[in-house]
């Protein structure tokens, strides 16, 4: 009864029409191989790109589901609270481009590690951090993955590889060669996925990093999150050659879509294989952000609402999965309606919690300023360690 | 000349208290800021005998670990080792890598070069290319690199070739050196050391002759050292490396070459301790680096003047180590500074705040801060040596407080 089929047609995930040719297959068994074909093959720059069919299980498809439907339910949730000015300073959301993060989530260990730039939320939900964790920072509380003190660019999680969560465009870049070049000093096997975004790509840092990384072959993978803006301007005007996967010029590049969570698996996994031998590699994920830069950019001054509205019906990443799952007759629409209700449900919870969660106590503000200990007492300037008497 | 000099303003001198022993002949004014009368203490008696040997020239550093005092203390006497600067700068580097072997060095021309100051060299045929990693000329990435390095672990030590090209890199310094313990609550620690000469060469131009410890001052989370004598070149090197917390270490372009025996035994300095030079009675001087020397050469002609002074090399620019600095201006009351930073926003504008602050019922006069001029450094000599504070400013200086 268990029956896994190549799937001889890209019909399904054609953009065009939902109306979908296929053969049903009952799939009981959800640890069987469904292969599955990616709507658009990948291009490689000085690389044989990987096929076009990519392995999957129906487990895997529903936990595709399921994490992205948390994560959509988790940013939109971020925007309501950010309205409700429970979330302040900068708020940038990745609703849109959930398919990166469970993709690449998909395809590596937690020893790996991921470094990301200040649309971190979701990248950090599936190196596992908590809903709880992740609100709480957002509000600034004790319960907050940093303790409330680092706020929405700021969130780590140390025993899941994920390295943050950095403010400054592109300075991610060479931390992640950083944790490349320990991984390589270590002799782990491990590699790093250094993310940034097509903004990031005309920093000179990047063409810095990616050439002693290429120098040395450390196991460094940098993905280009493309989503053709950069703050507020659009890519074909900041970049003589949008063609980031190219721009590696002696690294070789992997353009993947990055709104296809199969294709990204694939893309990730290949350059895990390709770096711990060959040394860095860059991918490109050709992805979209429904909502503005960040919660002060409405996002459509420089953009159309069509366009928005046209990615979102054609291209949308959980919705590709939602149509996987139900031509496999893995679950059918009831369930998935379901899991996004617990979806809500859990992200509600979480939120309710977190508005419980008290705010830093005020001799936090001096803490973790300086490492303690081999009698190291560190203070300011004038080597006072002060106590506040807020009043 | 361009004399950096506070004025003080002193009313009538009054002559009062304390007995002055006969060979110092000085008279001593209570300025108008105080109607205390001076209190001298009883101790001065007992130095007169240390000032033997201080004017001997030797230099006796009180900071220092049990092990290490003594020999320091019997200087000639016990065997130790002679050795230059950068070699005790490598000596250390290179116990601490042997110690332990997340210690990597990274930055231009050390590896295979040896290191611009010879301060790596022999490292890389003996602890191979990754450990001594020759980095091409990109001071921002290679920075950050170590920087994402220390994240996982390792323990790196970043050089710098000059100070000043550290200001490219100076955003991954702030942000992500200084900043990544607090932002992550915890989760990292960055023990990196990030080391390089700094400060006014012998005509090398504006751009490689910068004073830049003002400009990591205010950087939260980090700790700063300026080392003066292969002493504690080697004892701050080691201390740094052991640290959890991220320091920069300052090295001085023409301290490279000073010769000193340094004891056998291993030993690690504390990073937060100042060094008394020279204890004294009529003035405190405070200074670091190689204004330290330019200070004791001030000191020699003071000293056949009658006067008393106090050196401590603060060495530690970040925190500073009140402690022993204010032990010395409640014994001494008076308080010179002499830097080789710029005058605005420096190393001194921060010592002399932080001194006014918490002493500032113990002092007689207004601090006077001497540093050097903020200006670029030019490229002839005589304006390059009025740059920088020279020894008769010095004297000149100590004579106005003193009056």
């Amino acid at each position: 009864m268990a029956l896994s089929t190549h799937r001889t047609t890209t019909a399904l995930l054609r953009h065009l029409t939902p109306a979908i040719s296929y053969l049903r297959h009952i799939s009981t068994d959800s640890t069987s191989t469904i292969t599955v074909e990616t709507s658009v093959p990948f291009t490689g720059h000085k690389i044989d790109p990987p096929s076009r069919s990519v392995d999957t299980t129906a487990q895997e498809l529903m936990s595709f589901f399921r994490d992205m439907a948390l994560m959509r339910r988790m940013e939109i949730a971020a925007d309501s609270l950010y309205k409700a000015k429970l979330i302040r300073g900068f708020c940038h959301l990745y609703d849109g481009q959930e398919a990166v993060a469970v993709g690449m989530e998909a395809a590596i260990t937690r020893k790996d590690c991921i470094i990301t730039a200040y649309r971190d939320h979701c990248i950090f939900l599936g190196r596992g951090g908590t809903l709880l964790e992740s609100f709480s920072e957002l509000m600034g509380r004790k319960d907050g993955c940093s303790k409330g003190k680092g706020g929405s660019m700021h969130f780590y999680k140390k025993e899941g590889g994920f390295y943050g969560g950095h403010g400054i465009v592109g300075a991610q870049i060479p931390l992640g060669c950083g944790l490349a070049f320990a991984q390589k000093y270590k002799n782990d096997e491990n590699v790093t996925f250094t993310l940034y975004g097509d903004g990031a790509a005309n920093q000179g840092q990047l063409f810095e990093a990616l050439n002693m990384a290429a120098l040395w072959d450390l196991p460094a993978i940098l993905v280009c999150e493309n989503n053709h803006y950069g703050m507020g301007t659009a890519e074909w005007r900041a970049a003589k050659s949008p063609a980031y996967y190219k721009r590696g010029d002696y690294v070789p590049g992997l353009k993947v879509d990055g709104m296809d969570a199969l294709a990204v698996k694939q893309a990730c996994r290949f350059a895990k294989e390709h770096a711990l031998k060959n040394g860095p590699i860059i991918l490109e994920m050709d992805t979209y952000r429904y909502h503005g830069h960040s919660m002060s950019d409405p996002g459509s001054t420089y953009r159309t609402r069509d366009e928005i509205s046209g990615v979102r019906q054609e291209r949308d990443p959980i919705e590709r999965v939602r149509k996987l799952l139900l031509a496999y007759d893995i679950a059918n629409e009831k369930e998935l309606k379901d899991i996004e209700k617990e979806a809500r449900k859990q992200v509600d919870e979480a939120i309710a919690k977190a508005k419980e969660s008290p705010l830093p106590e005020p001799s936090e503000l001096f803490t973790n300023v300086y490492v303690k200990g081999y009698g190291v007492e560190s203070f300011g300037a004038d080597r006072k360690e002060i106590r506040a008497a807020l009043p | 000349m361009a004399a950096m000099l506070h004025t003080i303003g002193v009313a009538s001198p009054v002559a009062s208290g304390g007995v002055f022993p006969d060979h110092q002949s000085n008279k001593f004014a209570v300025s108008s800021l105080h109607s205390l009368p001076m209190i001298r203490s009883e101790a001065r008696s007992n130095l007169s005998s240390l000032h033997e040997s201080y004017r001997a020239g030797k230099l006796i550093a009180k900071a220092v670990a049990t092990k290490g005092e003594n020999a320091a203390a019997s200087g000639a006497s016990k065997p130790g080792h002679e050795l230059l600067l950068f070699e005790a700068l490598r000596e250390g580097l290179e116990e601490e890598m042997e110690r332990d072997p997340r210690v990597c060095v990274i930055g231009e021309d050390v590896g295979h070069y040896g290191g611009s100051y010879k301060v790596t060299k022999g490292l890389a045929p003996k602890f191979g290319d990754l450990r001594v990693l020759d980095t091409p000329i990109a001071e921002n990435s290679f920075t950050g690199m170590g920087i994402g390095a220390a994240m996982t672990g390792l323990r790196p030590v970043i050089e710098g070739m000059n100070m000043g090209f550290l200001l490219l890199a100076f955003n991954q310094i702030s942000d992500n050196c200084g900043m990544l313990h607090y932002t992550s609550g915890g989760q990292f620690t960055i023990p990196a050391v990030i080391r390089g000469p700094g400060g006014v060469g012998r005509q090398l131009g504006a751009e490689h002759s910068q004073r830049l410890e003002s400009y990591f001052q205010s950087i939260p989370g980090i700790q700063l050292v300026a080392c003066s004598t292969p002493y504690n070149a080697k004892g701050l090197m080691k201390a740094a490396i052991r640290s959890e917390n991220p320091v920069v270490l300052f090295e001085h372009v023409l301290l490279y070459n000073l010769k000193e025996r340094i004891p056998d035994e291993e030993y690690v300095l504390n990073l937060e301790e100042a060094e008394m030079v020279r204890p004294g009675e009529h003035v405190t001087i405070l200074t670091y680096s190689r204004m330290r020397y330019h200070v004791m050469q001030a000191v020699k002609t003071l000293v056949n003047k009658g006067y008393d002074p106090e050196v401590i090399d603060i060495r530690s620019l970040k925190p500073f180590d009140l402690y022993t600095i204010g032990n010395s201006v409640k014994k001494t009351h008076r308080v010179l500074i002499v830097e080789e930073c710029m005058r605005t926003g420096g190393i001194g504008a921060s010592l002399t705040a932080a001194i006014n602050e918490n002493f500032h019922d113990y002092l007689d006069a207004q601090i006077i801060c001497l540093s050097s001029q903020d200006v670029p450094t030019p490229y002839a000599g005589t304006l390059e040596e009025w740059t920088v504070v020279q020894p008769p400013q010095i004297v000149a200086a100590v004579e106005q407080l003193c009056q």
